[in-house]
């Protein structure tokens, strides 16, 4: 069982929903990423989304944005977020790590290359967000070759039939974008979500987390009545962008506010 | 290849290139689009309301020039100009905005967003927006915003807002991001007018066909005026829908050289330069396919050129597939050598063309005179150099 698969069955036993952090790796400097990671999991947060940074990323708020410009002025990579990720798993063998990001960076490493340094990695799931299914199913084959997750996103105007090809094509969970926009806007419209992931129930049995506008421990935990998982990012971000010359008390802020998710969530 | 070229296939794809690579949000907006489009470019009453547009709105058709005195001066080819620089507007970009807005209208949208890079295509699209009363805003980098006043002023004139984009290079790139941004935000409203031939299918396909009628009009005069088909064309390429709507009509006529010029900036060997076909390796951006300047960690690099229309680190993907193909050929030329062919062109016809089409114009200088008289070139020119005059008397330490 990758994973993964095993991080959600253990999780639903117990009644308990995942929480699952997103940072941009290399943010604010390279060094800051893996004590983070670490931190993160001591907060009790239970799988990790890893950003790789992208010159151009079009499907993010500005928060990210900068996160990964921030990232990018200090070199960081594909093959570096892949390092930083091998090097957590040296001492967390439990903890499944999944990276985001866009195809172009993978393109130019190379779909099988990239396969290959993923595994070696021991990545658990890759989210690529402008990798349709329709585009991906190369790269589809040569991750689950390696018992790597391909995981892919939904939308509010997902329809049905869209729905059920994501279940054919991905594994791990699949990740609801719970608004239309960009990564760190707008609000929640409960009603809604909770309508479409009715649809996608119908459509799907993979677990389903929720990102996209979650941004502090009440809408963690009005959301966590929803799905099967919480996933954070741009208020994460805002935490080390408010405090660049600071990253310890970033980090501090970070842990604090997972926690109180944390502790939201399960009561 | 003895076949009908017949590009691209159902799902966007031009060989490698191509296709439909975006957030999943997009995908519904990108099939209605498309459908829709497929559904009015074969219905009558959809052709006859563009046909009439673009020859009572724009001007068309527009006039193939037989540049006589220049082609004398350089000694070889005879040149004929494609002068889309006469156009409404002053750009071969309504060509496009004309299409796509009837679309729109046809789809029911009521909001128009755009990017650009020099300002034509956000004129052309302000233009259109302010003909039909839709709600338009235009999305250009900061930088572009700065050395294209001009034309921000004149589409603010129109009724649209243009947005300045302060992230990224904050030039053309960063323009077309924070488009599609909105385009996620405001799907149910919003009709996406992209201005070239990248972006996910339909757009590239869509963008071309619109074009194409640069080269149906231009292969026919030259039937008529010259009595025969032209040796080669002549276009420039930044994300390439002037040339390939020039190029388009002529692929299956394989007597006829096809060569698109990228912007070479300072010189390709410096790395300052906007020419992925001749120096980039294929990738993927702006949802699709195709060659890019990128670093070898696939990060987009940094692009320059004189002109703001051809500083772009992509381009369309059926040039991608025309390159590797062999149809076409794709060349460059620098800063300085466009702003030669800016000045040969202005004062040997006294017509002062855009530095897009500059770069046109300067390879031209070079290949006419290696051919012999009873040759053909037909040239683009893709748009006046009106916009120009800043950025042309900065350069030459003119205060206006």
């Amino acid at each position: 069982m990758s994973r993964l698969a095993a991080t959600f069955e253990a999780l639903s036993k117990t009644g308990r929903k995942a929480l699952i952090p997103f940072i941009t790796a290399g943010d604010p400097r390279p060094g800051f990423t893996l004590p983070m990671m670490h931190a993160m999991v001591e907060a009790g947060v239970d799988i990790i989304e890893l950003g790789v940074p992208f010159s151009d990323p079009m499907v993010d708020g500005p928060v990210i944005q900068r996160a990964s410009e921030r990232a990018l002025e200090h070199k960081m990579s594909l093959r570096r977020t892949l390092a930083i990720a091998a090097e957590f798993r040296k001492t967390n063998q439990h903890t499944p790590v999944v990276l985001m990001g866009y195809v172009n960076p993978i393109e130019a490493m190379g779909y099988e290359d990239f396969a290959n340094a993923a595994q070696r990695a021991e990545i658990d799931g890759v989210l690529t967000v402008d990798l349709p299914p329709e585009e991906a199913e190369e790269c589809v084959a040569l991750l689950k070759a390696r018992d790597i997750d391909p995981i892919f996103l939904l939308a509010p105007n997902s329809s049905d039939e869209r729905i059920k090809k994501m279940d054919t094509a991905g594994s791990g969970y699949i990740y609801y974008v719970s608004l239309k926009g960009v990564t760190g806007a707008g609000h929640l419209n409960t009603a809604d979500v909770e309508a479409k992931l009715n649809r996608i129930r119908a459509n799907t049995r993979l677990p389903v987390a929720i990102g996209f506008g979650v941004k502090d421990a009440q809408t963690a935990k009005t959301v966590a009545g929803l799905g099967d998982g919480v996933v954070i990012g741009s208020a994460l971000i805002s935490k080390i962008e408010a405090n660049l010359d600071e990253p310890e008390r970033a980090k501090n802020e970070i842990v604090e506010l997972l926690v109180a998710m944390r502790q939201a969530m399960d009561n | 290849m003895t076949e009908k070229y017949n590009m691209p296939d159902e799902r966007g794809h031009f060989g490698p290139y191509g296709g439909m690579f975006v957030g999943e949000t997009l995908i519904p907006p990108i099939q209605e689009l498309n459908a829709a489009y497929q559904q009015y470019l074969n219905d009558p009453e959809f052709i006859a309301e563009l046909d009439a547009d673009l020859k009572y709105y724009v001007g068309r058709p527009s006039p193939l020039y037989h540049a006589e005195r220049w082609s004398r001066e350089l000694g070889g080819a005879q040149i004929y100009l494609k002068r889309e620089d006469l156009n409404h507007t002053g750009a071969h970009k309504i060509n496009n905005t004309i299409g796509q807005a009837l679309l729109a209208k046809r789809m029911g949208k009521t909001r128009i967003i755009a990017e650009t890079g020099a300002g034509q295509h956000g004129v052309a699209t302000a233009t259109v927006a302010a003909r039909l009363g839709l709600e338009c805003v235009v999305y250009m980098g900061a930088v572009d915003v700065a050395r294209q006043s001009l034309n921000v002023y004149r589409m603010k004139l129109l009724g649209a807002k243009v947005v300045a984009v302060e992230s990224g290079s904050k030039t053309l790139k960063d323009a077309l991001n924070e488009a599609l941004r909105d385009w996620v935000t405001n799907v149910d409203n919003t009709f996406y007018i992209i201005g070239t031939v990248a972006g996910p299918h339909p757009y590239p396909a869509m963008v071309r066909d619109f074009q194409a009628i640069i080269g149906r009009e231009a292969r026919q005069q030259c039937l008529d005026q010259a009595g025969r088909l032209p040796d080669a064309l002549v276009a420039c390429v930044g994300g390439g829908s002037n040339a390939i709507g020039l190029f388009y009509p002529f692929i299956d006529d394989r007597s006829v050289k096809m060569i698109g010029v990228e912007a070479a900036g300072d010189g390709i060997e410096t790395g300052r330069h906007s020419a992925p076909l001749c120096a980039g390796r294929p990738g993927v951006l702006h949802g699709n396919r195709t060659y890019l300047m990128e670093d070898d960690d696939g990060e987009i690099i940094e692009t320059h050129s004189i002109s703001a229309g051809l500083d772009y680190p992509g381009v369309g993907p059926e040039h991608a597939w025309l390159k590797d193909t062999g149809r076409a050929e794709y060349v460059n030329i620098t800063d300085n050598e466009a702003l030669e062919g800016f000045h040969s062109l202005t004062r040997m016809e006294g017509i002062i063309p855009a530095l897009e089409s500059s770069h046109a114009m300067a390879y031209t200088m070079k290949l006419a005179p290696t051919m012999s008289k009873d040759d053909i070139i037909i040239v683009c020119l893709s748009g006046r150099g009106d916009k120009d005059m800043q950025t042309m008397a900065q350069r030459e330490g003119i205060e206006l």
